[in-house]
């Protein structure tokens, strides 16, 4: 019998203690980041309670650490999509939270002009590919910019995101195949946060380890907490580097948790009470970034003036989103085709 | 001091029950704490703290039903970090704060006086006179007691898709079903449409009788080559040999406020293709008397119902043997001067209509298609040839779509009974839009409906 291939062995795991990926400047900027993202969506579900954004609305809130840990991980260039519960990786992307709030709204003022909604924004100029409510569709647009990189032969790489519900999908198999066959730069972030809507990933996953799916192919990855900004930075750093020397796509499964609803209007029956206080209590991603600063030497009152400062901005955008006007009727028939 | 006030928990909520309050004036409120529990006919849910603060006072006492969204349910007293700015934190009373869009979220609202777009669907009459008597039913409850009876009747049909069981269905047409018939045939599934649907239509292949719920037809398209490809050609490929006893089922068309990605109509896909029949049920008796038709046909069956239907109510047969049949029409309204085509909700604008023309002098008939393919032709015939005009009327695209199909119809069968050039009224041909405005202007009103029928005279 010939050696076991490669391929069949374990992946390493997220071993790396992250406690010094990020020295004080970092963390606090992460921080900030995570902050304004927790800020912005708690404004987002009191919009949504009063009628001002309708549909369905995704909050991130819990998640913060997943998507500004890679953030930090990625340089300007480089492309990240992601499904219908994205508001923070728009953030993360830096695009300005009065657009996206006004997109919310369904403004004119927003980034898709009102046209897109929670669940569809875009911005070309951010590296921002969406926004996509199909779920599991994403994951092969994001092998997709891959493969764009791939063919003009430059070393950015795809953050390509999805959920642990997503994962199950056949076309992210056929993603994973087609990245490794081809060796695109894309890392493939599953956002496991437990729940697909009100089913457990164990209810929906004959996989009990997640960062293992793509063993079939020999595909790199680790499993990491994904409520420790510096771990999800570790392990962002590692599998961009990856991608970057031309190796191959990277599988990271990120370990989170939503504490809202799947979306505005879950009667969140399938989880204990306990359960989500236990998350925040113990685990809250931005409790931790804050106890780690106080330590590195910064103090509440500083803080709190950076949350004071998120505030206003968040209720800035929050303003511009209800006094920005709807759109004008003729747009209802623009940009259904290039050039007309 | 910080207002609490009623929140939107759905796309179509406009009120709901205040079914509990778990905090009293003078408990300390932390962000994440839970205040209230809100009752919607979808649902119980609860609303969480954002702010920190005291309970101050109570407004609207636990256990009021019909509590309109934005209405001032207590008052908080918050610390001074609240508010940036005046309006910041507080749950601020906006009075342009109104529920998107009122018409259509009338439909969600359970206990409302029945429903009140559908009022006004005017002379109704007599529901299916045959089946004796009737009572005031829910085109979920309709949809929900269809299935039940046919896996009462027959242990070969079971029902399979996402969140129908353990959640109770992302819409609450499954609710209660998997205590009745257990997790082997109230079957959860991963999201994996194209997955499970070619399992399903597999194990039809093989004699059972699945019933698929997408939890919208919007998701059906990751599977539709196994629908297409699979269920409906292989009773041709195989020289009768094997088909598929199967109903795909679940909301279709436009919901309320939720982009391009989930809203649009699928009707003419489908009717597109032979090996399929095509059902869309707008009132109770229609959802329940065809679901079973559909559940009971050895044939695949496209079933599109609409998820802002699902709370309407209207009469419908409680004897167990009713049954409609598939491919037959029906006469909702009768009238001499037009007839109007429609289809699943687009039949409530029919109506609507139909009562404006009225008023106006003009008797229109309205036809409630029930099926799209295959298609009732004599009746429609029958009806144009008494009145002479036509206006087709559905929710999706114009472009060779379902008005395309009946105009066609009615021009070979009754060209010469015509007395002016049919007309199609129909969604705008173009993405559905997320902004209000824009949404409202993309699909067909009852004016437009009214519009096109003055063209003909
Ligand atoms: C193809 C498809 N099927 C079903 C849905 C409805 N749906 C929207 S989100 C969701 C759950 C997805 O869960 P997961 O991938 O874990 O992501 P999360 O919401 O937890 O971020 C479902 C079933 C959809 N949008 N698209
Ligand atoms: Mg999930």
């Amino acid at each position: 019998m010939a050696a076991a291939p490669d391929k069949s062995r374990k992946p390493p795991r997220s071993a790396k203690h992250p406690a010094d990926t990020m020295d004080r400047d970092e963390l606090l900027k992460a921080y900030t980041s995570m902050l304004l993202i927790r800020r912005f969506e708690e404004k987002a579900g009191q919009l949504y309670g009063m009628g001002l954004i309708a549909g369905f609305c995704h909050l991130y809130i819990g998640q913060e650490a997943v998507v500004v840990g890679m953030q930090h991980a990625i340089d300007t260039g480089d492309q990240v999509i992601t499904s219908y519960r994205d508001h923070g990786h728009m953030l993360a992307c830096g695009m300005d939270p009065k657009g996206v709030m006004a997109e919310l709204t369904g403004r004119s003022g927003g980034y898709s002009k009102g046209k897109g909604g929670s669940m569809h924004m875009f911005s070309k100029e951010k590296g921002f590919f969406g926004g996509h409510g199909i779920v599991g569709a994403q994951v092969s647009l994001g092998t997709g910019l891959g493969f764009s990189n791939w063919y003009r032969e430059t070393d950015r790489v795809s953050l390509t995101y999805f959920g642990e519900g997503a994962s199950n999908q056949g076309q992210v198999y056929e993603s994973f195949n087609l990245a490794n066959l081809m060796k695109l730069p894309v890392v493939f972030i599953i956002e496991n946060n437990r729940y697909a809507m009100g089913t457990s990933v164990e209810r929906a996953s004959a996989s009990r380890d997640l960062s293992l799916n793509g063993v079939p192919w020999g595909m790199p990855s680790l499993s990491v907490d994904g409520m420790d900004v510096q771990a999800v930075k570790a392990a962002g750093d590692e599998a961009v580097a990856h991608c970057r020397s031309g190796k191959g796509p990277f599988l990271l499964e990120m370990k989170t948790y939503r504490y809202r609803g799947h979306s505005m209007s879950d009667p969140a029956k399938y989880r204990t009470r306990e359960e989500v206080q236990k998350m925040r209590a113990e685990h809250d991603s931005l409790d931790a970034a804050k106890a780690k600063l106080l330590e590195l030497g910064l103090d509440e009152a500083e803080l709190k003036k950076i949350d004071d400062g998120l505030k206003a901005r968040v209720q800035e955008a929050a303003e511009f989103a209800q006094s920005s006007p709807e759109p004008e009727r003729g747009e209802l028939y623009t940009d259904v085709l290039v050039g007309s | 001091m910080v207002d609490i006030l009623m929140p939107a928990l759905s796309p179509t909520m406009t009120e709901g029950k205040l079914a509990k309050w778990l905090k009293k004036p003078g408990d300390e409120i932390k962000s994440g704490d839970v205040i209230a529990e809100i009752e919607t006919d979808k649902a119980t849910m609860e609303i969480e703290a954002v702010d920190e603060g005291t309970m101050q006072e109570i407004l609207v006492e636990e256990g009021t039903e019909g509590v309109a969204v934005n209405t001032i349910i207590g008052r908080m007293g918050g610390d001074e970090v609240q508010a940036p700015a005046p309006k910041a934190e507080a749950e601020a009373p906006k009075t342009e704060a109104v529920p998107a869009k009122a018409e259509e979220a009338a439909a969600e609202a359970p206990a409302k006086p029945a429903a009140k777009s559908e009022a006004p669907a005017a002379p109704a009459p007599a529901v299916e006179p045959e089946y004796g008597e009737t009572k005031p039913t829910t085109v979920r409850e309709a949809l929900r007691e269809a299935m039940s009876l046919e896996m009462r009747a027959d242990k070969d049909v079971f029902l399979m898709g996402e969140e129908v069981a353990q959640y109770q269905g992302a819409y609450k047409i499954s609710q209660g079903m998997l205590d009745e018939f257990g997790p082997r045939r109230v079957i959860d599934t991963p999201i994996t449409e194209h997955g499970f649907t070619g399992m399903a239509v597999g194990a039809a292949m093989n004699g059972l009788k699945p019933i698929v719920e997408f939890m919208t037809f919007n998701f059906a398209m990751q599977a539709i080559d196994q629908i297409i490809n699979s269920a409906s050609k292989t009773l041709y490929m195989s020289g009768g040999q094997m088909g598929a006893q199967i109903v795909f089922r679940g909301p279709n068309g436009a919901a309320a406020r939720v982009g391009a990605q989930h809203s649009q109509c699928y009707a003419s896909w489908y009717a597109h293709c032979p090996g399929l029949k095509v059902v869309a049920p707008w009132s109770a008796a229609d959802a329940k008397g065809l679901l079973r038709a559909a559940i009971r046909d050895p044939n695949p069956v496209i079933f599109l119902e609409n998820e802002i239907l699902y709370g309407h109510s209207s009469e419908c047969p409680i004897s167990d043997d009713f049954i409609l049949p598939i491919g037959k029409a029906k006469v909702e309204r009768e009238g001499t001067d037009v007839t109007i085509i429609a289809f699943s909700i687009m039949v409530d604008l029919a109506l609507k209509a139909a009562e404006t023309l009225e008023s106006q002098g003009i008797s229109a008939e309205v036809i409630n298609l029930r099926t799209i393919r295959p298609l009732d032709i004599d009746t429609i015939v029958e009806s144009v040839k008494k009145t002479s005009r036509v206006v087709s009327v559905e929710e999706g695209w114009p472009f060779a779509g379902i008005g395309s199909e009946i105009i066609a119809t009615v021009v070979e069968h009754c060209f010469d009974w015509l007395d002016a050039p049919p007309v199609r009224v129909a969604g705008v041909d173009v993405p559905m839009p997320y902004a209000a405005n824009l949404e409202k202007l993309a699909l067909p009103q009852p004016g437009w409906v009214v519009d096109a029928v003055k063209k003909l005279f």
